[in-house]
């Protein structure tokens, strides 16, 4: 009985959670806001459904496969929320008019506004993508 | 759905309720997202709310085998997200700075 009503609310807390996200998606403002909303709030939502999943079932191979999921979605979130944010910021997608601060510092004179920030996330990106011609990236 | 637990029947019911509202929220934005990064980010968040689905699914028909498919479904999901990225990206050097781009270099 207990764990009906412990399995109850964590679904419908999960439930929650992953509405606020898509609503997040669908109502904010800017490619990166919305990022944030679908992240965190879609994968806390979806985290919470499966330990209500695992509770419910409660055997071990169960617990166990569940509990692999979420440590599975919480790894790889962010991971994907940071290369579709670098493949966003770096195509050029308008930000919002309210942002306050954009330390990568596009769009003005770039080459003279070029922080430190800015050039490690180029030389990572430049190693990343193209194994080629190490000797040259390192200079 | 065991007869037992209405709280349970019940709060399942609901979930599912939200988990289709999101899904149709998402679709809104994947429709009508004005770049691509936006409807990539709504196709990881289509795929997230697949997941949950799946599970909920499990919950409801006491079938723990839908718990698997959720497992591959979060695997296809990351790997989708990174294909996805590196091709908004490739697209964007291929086409857009690449003047800019060959001007860094040296």
């Amino acid at each position: 009985m207990l764990t009906e009503i412990l399995t109850g609310l964590l679904v419908l807390l999960g439930g929650f959670f992953t509405f606020a996200a898509a609503l997040g998606v669908v109502r904010l403002p800017d490619v990166f806001i919305r990022m944030h909303a679908s992240t965190k709030a879609g994968t806390l939502g979806c985290g919470l459904i499966l330990l209500a999943a695992a509770i419910h079932f409660g055997q071990i191979e169960i617990v166990a496969r569940a509990l692999a999921a979420i440590v599975f979605l919480m790894l790889t979130a962010p991971v994907g929320a940071h290369m579709i944010a670098r493949a966003a910021y770096r195509s050029g997608v308008p930000l919002w008019g309210g942002t306050v601060i954009d330390e990568l510092g596009r769009g003005q004179s770039r080459s003279a506004r070029r922080t430190a920030a800015e050039d490690e996330a180029e030389r990572l990106d430049r190693s990343t993508v193209t194994n080629r011609g190490a000797t040259t990236s390192s200079t | 759905m065991s007869a037992t637990g209405s709280f349970l029947a019940w709060s399942v019911y609901i979930g599912f309720g939200f988990l289709i509202l999101a899904i149709i929220l998402a679709f809104v934005r994947l429709v009508r997202g004005p770049s691509l990064p936006d409807r990539v980010v709504a196709l990881d968040l289509l795929i997230v709310l697949a997941v949950a689905f799946s599970v909920l699914v499990a919950i409801a028909s006491n079938v723990a085998a839908y718990l698997d498919v959720a497992i591959a479904l979060a695997l296809v999901a990351f790997l989708a997200t990174i294909a996805f990225a590196r091709f908004a990206e490739r697209r964007e050097a291929k086409v857009g700075h690449s003047t800019e781009r060959s001007e860094n270099e040296c």
